[in-house]
């Protein structure tokens, strides 16, 4: 007992130093003690990690036998259909590894589907932290090191492709060759530093292999450990519910139970990518054959997270290419590369300032919104989301004409269109969407849940039986607060309101909250209570909106 | 000769009856014109017979002349003003190859109007009356041949040759077949069909004569040799082992990409909304 205060005093000793110095108490305890929420949509930042730890492991396992040289050699491995052929070492070593080692063409596949894997999981946890609104203050640094961190991702992605030499990664390192020429003016400098000299050479397969296996991983999980230290100190968000405020975190304590889940989790993850990798081939460099720059097989796209450009590039009309006084501009290949790529990571960068723009709030938030509670949000998520997906399916466009024998350029004809309609319309009929759950919700609060029960009024009316809610079923429903347009008086820092900001931000926060549903008021639900059987008059909601729709302003709080 | 008649017979009131009537009427003209009129080239298929080139000509003016010409010089036959919908290319000169090729493949006679003549697994004719056909065309003007048993044998070829031949295909052929052979899209809804059920003749037929929208790689471009190679590759499923495990359509990154979202991704998510509802 008394060694247990002993180690206490030790314990808070250092901790006290910890504090003082670097204000880390917070992380020590934290971290030991750390509470966290459980949702399943929470395990997707979990399935990122986990991909990526096993992407290290195999990784590490490829390293051992891969060659990164371009120096040329004979093929004289057991693959019939190559024998005799000139390789270079990078694609025999690679042909070894699949052949000849014990185990290797399984870790070269676990390896390939666990990247597929860990990008498409990066996305879909950045889907997560968008639509509930993970990213607002105090962690927008973290979605932007996030953000940074999905880029990296893809270039990560890109050099593996491009590292065992085969016709696909030869193919692929062309058009990035491309890309990297299309930009103006420096472009062929950039590419004549990339390459050391006229494209391919013989240095770029080292080169990828460094950047490939060392620079980016170490930066990556350098970012991946500040990523989760942040993670750590702002405490992990929570969805709304009963007994969950700004100021707690409702959930388990990381040792010993979240640990052990996350434990177990990793090795579901483990065992999915494993499954998929021993039964369903990925990358069959041998079916490819050795890069050569003549030779490109139908159906040359590169790993699906790049796809999304290559269909930009494919939407692209040729006119664009623009000839003058001996100089080519490349339009038809720099917008759709570069200058998309630019847009899209500054608008990721740049979407917790502006959402805070809109909304003048400069308070933190550890509570969740439900996606339908900002409608706006959510209807430019889906936009984003309608837009990546289309400029993904042109990407796919040759397989799509052939296996439904569809004309290739009717395809391309209708996404040209599309592509400029149909995320607009998304964003249109989402905010509707989410409008329309959000009156749903209003009118459950208020009334009670539908019941299906019908019952006969004495005077002969028909109406159907609403089941109150319990008062910590409301509170979900009724928890958030509603964002009304800034009025001039509403702007937190002053200022001068005609400033070209001031008229920006109003602008902004009346695009963003315009259209709104007003929140259930306590009032309100004590109307709706004493007008005696919850539910059953269909009336009171009619009555009560307009006039409680004031008491609702008076009780939002506005930034 | 009599299967196609009777089967003229039964569909008397088809449309076509009146172009396939005058084409019959025709038959008789044409053949006394190829009984008397000289040899235009040596028939090429070395075992034709001036019989099988008559049988191969009335077979032709009953079935492909009202879109070929009445003497395969190309164009359709007019009758009563109306022109035939597909007028097809000169026959002239395309050889033996191409018609084994087309008609063999079900393409010719065209049935439908399309971007391009699909393959169609009922072939309508033997291979005796398509011999026959291919020796009239033959007989026409010299052409490539259907090749023989030997240069289709693939028996002998070796490793480095199969290797050979592949890479050949990966230069060559691969850009509209794709890698594997799968097949792929080409502009306004063409297509290079997947080669999977390709006959080992039909794919050195297709590299001579170059149907449609396929270059035509005679021997210089591909030596013969070279030709059975690629067949070899083709046609020999086990010595293009895929060791991977299943191949999901052997159509690249695409059908991986999608297979990891919705397998995948799909799985995982599972997982988490199982054990998210085992705590709760
Ligand atoms: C309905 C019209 C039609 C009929 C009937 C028809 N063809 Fe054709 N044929 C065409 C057309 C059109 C083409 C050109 C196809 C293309 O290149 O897309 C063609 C192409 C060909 C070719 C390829 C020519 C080349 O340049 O390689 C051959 C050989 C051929 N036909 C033989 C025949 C034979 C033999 C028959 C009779 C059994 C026949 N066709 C019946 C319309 C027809
Ligand atoms: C420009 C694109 C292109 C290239 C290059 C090409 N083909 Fe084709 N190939 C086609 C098209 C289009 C067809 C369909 C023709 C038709 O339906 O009449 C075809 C048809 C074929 C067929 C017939 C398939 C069947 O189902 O009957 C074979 C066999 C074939 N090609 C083999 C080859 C080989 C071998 C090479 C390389 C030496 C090659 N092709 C190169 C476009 C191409
Ligand atoms: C290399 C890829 C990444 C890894 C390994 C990773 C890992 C994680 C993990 C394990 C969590 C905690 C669990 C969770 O909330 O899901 C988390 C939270 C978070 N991640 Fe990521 N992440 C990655 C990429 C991203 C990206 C691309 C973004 C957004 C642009 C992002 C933004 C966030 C934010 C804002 C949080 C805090 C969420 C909250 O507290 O609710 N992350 N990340």
């Amino acid at each position: 007992m008394s060694s247990q205060t002993t180690v206490d005093k030790v314990a808070a000793g250092i901790g006290n130093y910890a504090d003082d110095t670097a204000g880390a108490s917070k992380i020590v305890n934290g971290f030991a003690r750390k509470i966290f929420p459980d949702h399943w949509s929470f395990m997707l930042g979990e399935i990122t990690l986990y991909s990526f730890v096993i992407l290290l492991l195999t990784g590490t396992f490829l390293t051992f036998f891969y060659e990164p040289s371009a120096a040329e050699t004979t093929y004289t491995g057991i693959y019939a259909p190559l024998a005799g052929q000139t390789v270079s070492e990078a694609y025999a070593s690679s042909l070894r590894l699949s052949f000849d080692i014990r185990g290797g063409l399984l870790m070269r596949q676990v390896h390939h589907w666990a990247a597929l894997v860990f990008v498409a999981a990066t996305i879909v946890h950045m889907a997560r932290v968008f639509f509930t609104g993970a990213f607002r203050k105090p962690r927008e640094l973290n979605w932007v090191i996030g953000g940074v961190l999905a880029l990296l991702a893809v270039f990560e992605g890109f050099t593996g492709y491009s590292l065992p030499d085969d016709l696909l990664s030869g193919t692929g390192i062309r058009i990035a060759d491309a890309i990297i020429l299309a930009v103006p003016v420096v472009g062929s400098y950039i590419s004549f530093f990339l390459f050391g000299g006229e494209f391919p050479g013989q240095d770029f397969i080292p080169r990828f292999f460094t950047i490939h296996i060392l620079l980016l991983p170490a930066v990556m999980l350098a970012l991946i450990v500040v990523h989760l230290f942040f993670v750590v100190i702002h405490k992990h968000t929570q969805y709304p519910g009963p007994g969950r405020t700004e100021d707690n975190v409702v959930g388990f304590p990381l040792f010993p139970v979240y640990a052990a889940k996350a434990g177990g989790f990793f090795f579901i993850v483990f065992g999915v990518i494993a499954l998929i990798a021993a039964l369903f081939s990925i990358n069959p460099i041998w079916a490819y054959g050795a890069y050569d720059p003549s030779p490109v097989t139908a159906g040359s796209q590169p790993d699906w997270y790049m796809g999304w450009l290559d269909g930009a590039v494919r939407l692209m009309p040729g006119w664009t290419e623009i000839s003058a006084f001996g100089y080519t501009l490349s339009l038809n290949i720099f917008i759709p590369t570069t200058v998309i790529i630019l847009f899209v990571m500054g608008a990721l960068v740049a979407y917790p300032y502006l959402e805070q723009i809109a909304t003048g709030d400069k308070r933190e938030h550890h509570l969740l919104d439900r996606p339908r509670n900002a409608p706006t949000r959510t209807g430019l998520g889906v936009m984003a989301v309608t837009f990546y997906v289309l400029l993904w399916i042109s990407g796919g466009n040759d397989i799509i004409a052939h296996i439904m024998q569809l004309s290739i350029n009717d395809i391309t004809r209708f996404l040209r269109v599309a592509l400029f309609v149909l995320p607009a319309i998304a964003f249109v009929v989402t905010k509707r969407i989410c409008l329309g759950l959000q009156r749903k919700d209003r009118e459950k609060a208020l009334h009670g849940r539908e019941t299906g029960r019908i019952v006969r009024l004495p005077h002969g009316e028909f109406i159907e039986v609403h089941a109150p809610l319990s008062d910590l079923e409301r509170w979900t429903l009724v928890q958030h607060e509603v964002q009304r347009p800034m009025e001039i008086e509403d702007r937190v820092d002053a200022g001068n309101p005609d400033t070209l900001y001031g008229r920006f931000q109003r602008r902004l926060s009346k695009f963003y909250f315009e259209d709104r549903v007003e929140p259930v008021t306590p009032a309100e639900v004590e109307a709706a209570h004493s007008h005696g059987e919850l539910g059953s008059d269909e009336e009171h909601l009619a009555v009560g909106d307009k006039e409680n729709a004031a008491i609702g302003t008076s009780q939002t709080l506005h930034g | 000769m009599t299967r196609t008649l009777t089967a003229l017979s039964a569909r008397r009131r088809h449309p076509l009856a009146v172009v396939v009537l005058i084409a019959l009427a025709l038959l008789l003209v044409g053949g006394l014109y190829a009984a008397l009129a000289p040899r235009a080239a040596e028939a090429s298929t070395a075992t034709a017979s001036a019989d099988d080139v008559e049988t191969g000509k009335k077979l032709f003016l009953a079935n492909c002349a009202t879109c070929h010409g009445l003497n395969a010089q190309g164009g359709g036959v007019t009758v009563n003003g109306d022109t035939a919908q597909n007028p097809g290319p000169s026959l002239i000169g395309v050889g033996a190859a191409a018609v084994d090729f087309q008609v063999g493949s079900g393409r010719m006679p065209l049935a439908q109007s399309g971007p391009q003549a699909p393959k169609v697994n009922k072939i309508r004719f033997s291979q005796e009356q398509i011999d026959q056909m291919a020796a009239y065309i033959a007989s026409l003007a010299p052409g490539p041949a259907i090749p023989t048993e030997e240069q289709l044998d693939v028996s002998t070829v070796n490793d480095e040759q199969l290797a050979r031949g592949a890479a050949i295909f990966r230069t060559n052929c691969a850009m509209c077949h794709n890698f594997a052979g799968k097949g792929g899209a080409l502009t306004e809804g063409k297509y290079a069909p997947s080669l999977d059920e390709a006959s080992a003749k039909h794919i050195y037929e297709a590299m001579l004569t170059g149907p449609q929208s396929m270059p035509v790689f005679n021997d210089t471009t591909i030596s013969s040799e070279d030709k059975t190679a690629i067949i070899a590759w083709l046609t020999q499923d086990e010595k293009r082992p895929d060791p991977g495990g299943l191949t999901l359509g052997s159509v690249g990154p695409v059908s991986e990409g999608l297979f990891a979202w919705i397998a995948g991704i799909g799985l995982l998510i599972g997982c988490s909304v199982w054990l998210g509802m085992k705590s709760s």
